[in-house]
C-alpha cells in the first residue's frame, strides 16, 4: 500500500494544512471479512485473493477466498437462522428491512465510495446507492402482501374449506451478479430473506469489498446472523459444495459462467433443487418494475394447500 | 371375490379362537364383519367395450404406425389377459410428434381466439362425461383400480380438470393481473400408471388453456385411457398437433424430455426418474415442473374422533391398493391411543374386499404390475428383516394376477426402509409420539414432501402442526380429497410446481 494512504513518503504529496497534519498519522487499513452467522470472520483455510485498492492503483487490499468448509459453516448458520426467520410476522420482517434501508442510507458515503473503489466513476456510483436503498424500501413493503397475492381460497365442489398461501423454501444459495455489485447483491438477496427465506450468497468476484461494506449495514440492521450469510472469493470454488448440499433447497444463479452453472444444475438435481439460471444486463438490474415484481418473491416460495371439512 | 372369501369363514371373535392357516392373525381381530357378511359377484358388465387389437400414435391429428414398426402388449394386471398392442414409438416417433406440436401451435393454436381454445376444451369435458362409463371400465381393465374408484375418483375428476382449465383459457390476464402472462409453446409431459386418465387431464387441461401445445407419454403399463382421450380429442374436432400421444416405456420418456424442440417439460413419476430428467435438463432453459414420490406423514392425536380417523387412515393408504403419490403410509399415533388405535385399524382392516376390479363391492384391486408387486414385497421382506411387527389382513389372493393383501408394520422405527422408502402399495407403517412437537418432527424426517395429515379435534393444534409440517397438501380431519381449483405438489423431493387452481396455470405460463 503506498504513498498516497499515508505510509512512510506520504509528506511528499501533502499539499494542505489539514494534509500535512495526516502526513504524520499513520491511516488504518480495513481487514475485510466475509460475514457468517452475524460475525465477521476470515476463510477458516487462511486463504485471501487480492483486488487492486482503486482503478489503476497499484497497492492491493485482501480479500477472504471462501473454502467449501466456510460454505458448509454458513449453510449451517442460515438454516440456524431460518427457524426464526420464517417465524417473524411479514410486518416484523419489513421492519428490519426497512432499518436495513436506513443503515445504508446513512453509510451512503462509504457505499458510493467503495463503488468507486471497485471501478464507477461516483456519478454512477451514487446512482447505484440511491436505487439499493430504494429497492431495500420497496421489498420491506413487500413483506406482508405477497401473501394475499398469492395465496387462493379454493371452491372445492365438496363441504371442505380449502385454500393455498405461500410459505418460505428454507436456506437459498445465490450467486451475485459480477455488476451491478452492489444492486444486483441486494437485488437478488431481498425477495429471497423477504418470504422468511435464508441465504449463503457468493459475491461478486469483480468488487467483492463492496459486499463487505453491505454486510455491516445488515449487522447493524436488526437482521438476526444467519439470515444472509455473505463469502467472497472464487464462485467456482464454492458454487458446486453449495449446489450439492443437501441441506439447501435452492440455487438463484446469477450471469454464472454457463459450464459452472449447468454443473451446479446437475449437483442440485441430487435433492431436487429449485433452480434458477438469469442473466440480466447491468440496466436490467436498474429497472424497479421489472425487478420488484412480485414474480421475484413468488420464485422462492412454496404454496401449501390446506384442506379441511365443513360440517358439524 | 366374496364366494372364495366365505369359504375360508373362520370364526374369529376371540382370544381363544383356532389360528386358521390363512388367517395367521385372525386372533388378533375383535370383530369379524367381513366374515359375516358375504356379497353376491356384482361384476361391471364390460361386453359393450370393443377395444382395438391394436393401437397406433396419435400424431398431428392422425392415427400413425410406429416408425420403429414395434408394438408391446398391454394387460390386465387382475387377470393377466393381453387387452391389446401399443406402438413402442423411438425416438423419431416423437420428433415427429415434436414437430407436429410446434406446427399446430404456430399454425393454430397460438392464432386462435382464447375463448375458442376453452370451447375446445369444454367440448373434450363433456365427451369425458358422456364416456364416463366406457373410460371407467377401462381405466379398471387395463390398470387394476377397483371400478368404485375409477368411476367415482379418476372419470369425474379428470372431466372436471378439463371444465375448470377451459375456463380460464381467455381469463389469463385475470390470474396474474400486470404481468403479461404468455404460453411457453410445446409441451412434453409424461404421465404415471396410477392414474392413468387422471393424469394426462391435470397435464393437458391446463397446458392447453394457457395456450400450449402437448406431447403426452402415458405409461407403458396403462396406455388405454390415454388412447381413449386422444380418440375423444380427434372427435372433439382440435386442430391438428395440438395434442400427440406417443406410446412407449422409458426410452420414449428420455427422447421426449430430451428433445430440443420441447419448451417446457411436465413429469409425474418416481423421485429417481425426476432427479434424472431435471440432471438432463441442466443447461437448456426448458422449463420444469416435477410431481415426485411422497412418504406421507398421518398424525393421529389423542384428542381425534377415532373412529373418523380409521375411515380416513384405510383410505389414506388403501385408496388405489397405495398406488399414491400422497398415500398417507407413516401413521403417526399419539402413544397413549396406540393400542385401541391399532385394534380398530385391524378391525376395519379385516372388512376390506379384495378382488375383481370389475366387482363393484371391491375395496382393493390388482397391483398394477409384476415389477410393482415385486417391489412391494421386496419392501415388506425388509421391514420384517429389520425387526418390525406385520399384520396382513385376512383375504384370500385370487389364483391370477397380481395381489397384494392390506399391510400394516407395528414398532417401526424412523431408520426402518419401511419409514423412508416410498412402497407404492397397500402397506401402512406406524410410529408412535408424545408431544406435537415430536410428531411435527418426526412427520418431516424425510427427503419427501407432498402430503401430510392431521387428526384432532382442536383447531388451534391442527393448525399449529399444519404450518410446522413440510408439505405441499395438508388434510386436516380428511384425507385424499383432490379438486382441480386445488393446488396440488409437492415440497423439498417430492418435486417443484402446482397442478390445479390458479397456481396450477404457472407451470405453464411465463409471467413477469
Amino acid at each position: 500500500m503506498a504513498a498516497k494512504n499515508g505510509g512512510p513518503k506520504a509528506e511528499d504529496s501533502g499539499k494542505t494544512a489539514v494534509a500535512d497534519t495526516e502526513s504524520v498519522r499513520l491511516t488504518v487499513r480495513k481487514a475485510y471479512k466475509m460475514y457468517v452467522g452475524g460475525a465477521f470472520i476470515r476463510s477458516e483455510s487462511g486463504r485471501t485473493t487480492q483486488v487492486a485498492e482503486a482503478p489503476g492503483s497499484a497497492s492491493k487490499e485482501n480479500i477472504p477466498r471462501a473454502s467449501r468448509k466456510d460454505g458448509r459453516d454458513a449453510v449451517v448458520a442460515a438454516r440456524a437462522a431460518w427457524d426464526g426467520w420464517s417465524a417473524r410476522t411479514g410486518y416484523n420482517r419489513g421492519q428490519i428491512l426497512y432499518r436495513l434501508a436506513e443503515m445504508l442510507d446513512a453509510r451512503a458515503d462509504e457505499l458510493t465510495k467503495s463503488l468507486v473503489r471497485g471501478g464507477l466513476d461516483p456519478k454512477q456510483a451514487a446512482v447505484e446507492v440511491a436505487a439499493t436503498i430504494d429497492r431495500v424500501i420497496a421489498y420491506s413493503g413487500w413483506t406482508d402482501k405477497y401473501q394475499s397475492l398469492f395465496s387462493s381460497l379454493n371452491p372445492v365442489a365438496g363441504p371442505h374449506f380449502n385454500f393455498t398461501s405461500p410459505e418460505s423454501m428454507g436456506v437459498v444459495a445465490v450467486v451475485a451478479p459480477a455488476r451491478p455489485a452492489l444492486l444486483g447483491l441486494a437485488g437478488c438477496i431481498l425477495p429471497i430473506i423477504a418470504s422468511g427465506n435464508t441465504v449463503v450468497v457468493l459475491a461478486s468476484e469483480a468488487d467483492p469489498r463492496t459486499s463487505v461494506t453491505f454486510s455491516e449495514a445488515l449487522a447493524t440492521s436488526d437482521l438476526p446472523g444467519g439470515v444472509v450469510n455473505i463469502l467472497t472469493g472464487p464462485v467456482g470454488e464454492v458454487l458446486p459444495h453449495l449446489a450439492k448440499h443437501m441441506e439447501i433447497a435452492a440455487l438463484d444463479l446469477h450471469g454464472v459462467d454457463a459450464a459452472i452453472s449447468k454443473a451446479a444444475e446437475e449437483q442440485g438435481a441430487g435433492s431436487v433443487k429449485r433452480v434458477r439460471v438469469r442473466s440480466l444486463n447491468e440496466a436490467e438490474w436498474f429497472d424497479a418494475a421489472a425487478t420488484e415484481s412480485p414474480r421475484w418473491i413468488e420464485r422462492f416460495v412454496e404454496m401449501k394447500t390446506i384442506w379441511h371439512p365443513a360440517g358439524q | 371375490m366374496s364366494t372364495k372369501e366365505a369359504a375360508s369363514t373362520a370364526p374369529a371373535t376371540t382370544a381363544a379362537a383356532k389360528p386358521d392357516a390363512k388367517r395367521p392373525e385372525s386372533k388378533a381381530i375383535g370383530m369379524a364383519f367381513g366374515d359375516v357378511w358375504t356379497y353376491a359377484p356384482a361384476p361391471e358388465a364390460r361386453d359393450h367395450i370393443k377395444l382395438q387389437a391394436k393401437y397406433d400414435l396419435f400424431i398431428g391429428g392422425k392415427w400413425k404406425a410406429p416408425e420403429s414398426k414395434k408394438y408391446f402388449d398391454t394387460i390386465s394386471p387382475s387377470t393377466e389377459e393381453k387387452l391389446a398392442e401399443i406402438a413402442d414409438a423411438s425416438a423419431k416417433d416423437v420428433d415427429l410428434a415434436v414437430q407436429a406440436a410446434r406446427t399446430g401451435y404456430e399454425k393454430y393454436w397460438s392464432k386462435l381466439r382464447p375463448l375458442d381454445r376453452g370451447k375446445y376444451l369444454f367440448r373434450i369435458a363433456r365427451a369425458l362425461q358422456e364416456k364416463a362409463r366406457e373410460l371407467a371400465i377401462v381405466e379398471t381393465m387395463d390398470g387394476g383400480k377397483p371400478i368404485k374408484e375409477s368411476r367415482d375418483v379418476d372419470v369425474p375428476l379428470a372431466a372436471a380438470h378439463f371444465f375448470y382449465y377451459a375456463g380460464w383459457a381467455d381469463k389469463l390476464e385475470h390470474a396474474f393481473p400486470g404481468r403479461n402472462a404468455r404460453a411457453l409453446g410445446v409441451a412434453g409431459q409424461v404421465i404415471p400408471w396410477n392414474f392413468p386418465l387422471l393424469m394426462a387431464a391435470w397435464k393437458l387441461a391446463p397446458a392447453l388453456a394457457a395456450g400450449n401445445t402437448c406431447v403426452l407419454k402415458p405409461a407403458e403399463t396403462t396406455p388405454l385411457t390415454a388412447l381413449m382421450l386422444a380418440q375423444i380429442i380427434e372427435e372433439a374436432d382440435l386442430p391438428p398437433g395440438v395434442v400427440n400421444i406417443v406410446t412407449g416405456a422409458g426410452a420414449t420418456g428420455a427422447a421426449l424430455v430430451g428433445h430440443p424442440g420441447v419448451d417446457k417439460v411436465a413429469f409425474t413419476g418416481s423421485t429417481d426418474v425426476g432427479k434424472k430428467i431435471q440432471r438432463a435438463l441442466a443447461g437448456t432453459q426448458k422449463k420444469l415442473t416435477l410431481e415426485l414420490g411422497g412418504k406421507a406423514a398421518n398424525i393421529v392425536f389423542a384428542d381425534a374422533a377415532l373412529d373418523q380417523a380409521v375411515e380416513g387412515i384405510i383410505g389414506g393408504i388403501f385408496f388405489n391398493q397405495g398406488h399414491v403419490c400422497c398415500a398417507g403410509s407413516r401413521l403417526l399415533v399419539e402413544e397413549g391411543i396406540h393400542e385401541v388405535l391399532i385394534r380398530k385399524l385391524k378391525d376395519r382392516m379385516a372388512t376390506i374386499r379384495l378382488g375383481d376390479p370389475l366387482d363393484k363391492n371391491t375395496d382393493i384391486g390388482a397391483i398394477n404390475s409384476r415389477m410393482q408387486l415385486d417391489k412391494i414385497r421386496g419392501l415388506v421382506a425388509a421391514g420384517e428383516a429389520e425387526g418390525a411387527t406385520r399384520f396382513s389382513a385376512p383375504c384370500v389372493i385370487p389364483d391370477r394376477g397380481y395381489w397384494f393383501a392390506p399391510t400394516l408394520f407395528t414398532g417401526v422405527s424412523q431408520s426402518h426402509r419401511i419409514a423412508r422408502e416410498e412402497i407404492f402399495g397397500p402397506v401402512l407403517s406406524v410410529l408412535t409420539f408424545r408431544t406435537p412437537e415430536e410428531a411435527v418432527e418426526k412427520a418431516n424426517n424425510t427427503m419427501y414432501g407432498l402430503s401430510a395429515g392431521i387428526w384432532t379435534e382442536k383447531g388451534a393444534k391442527s393448525f399449529w402442526v399444519a404450518q410446522r409440517l413440510r408439505a405441499g397438501v395438508i388434510w386436516a380431519n380428511t384425507f385424499n380429497k383432490f379438486d382441480p381449483s386445488s393446488p396440488f405438489g409437492g415440497y423439498k423431493e417430492s418435486g417443484f410446481g402446482r397442478e390445479g387452481g390458479r397456481q396450477g396455470l404457472l407451470a405453464y405460463l411465463e409471467v413477469d
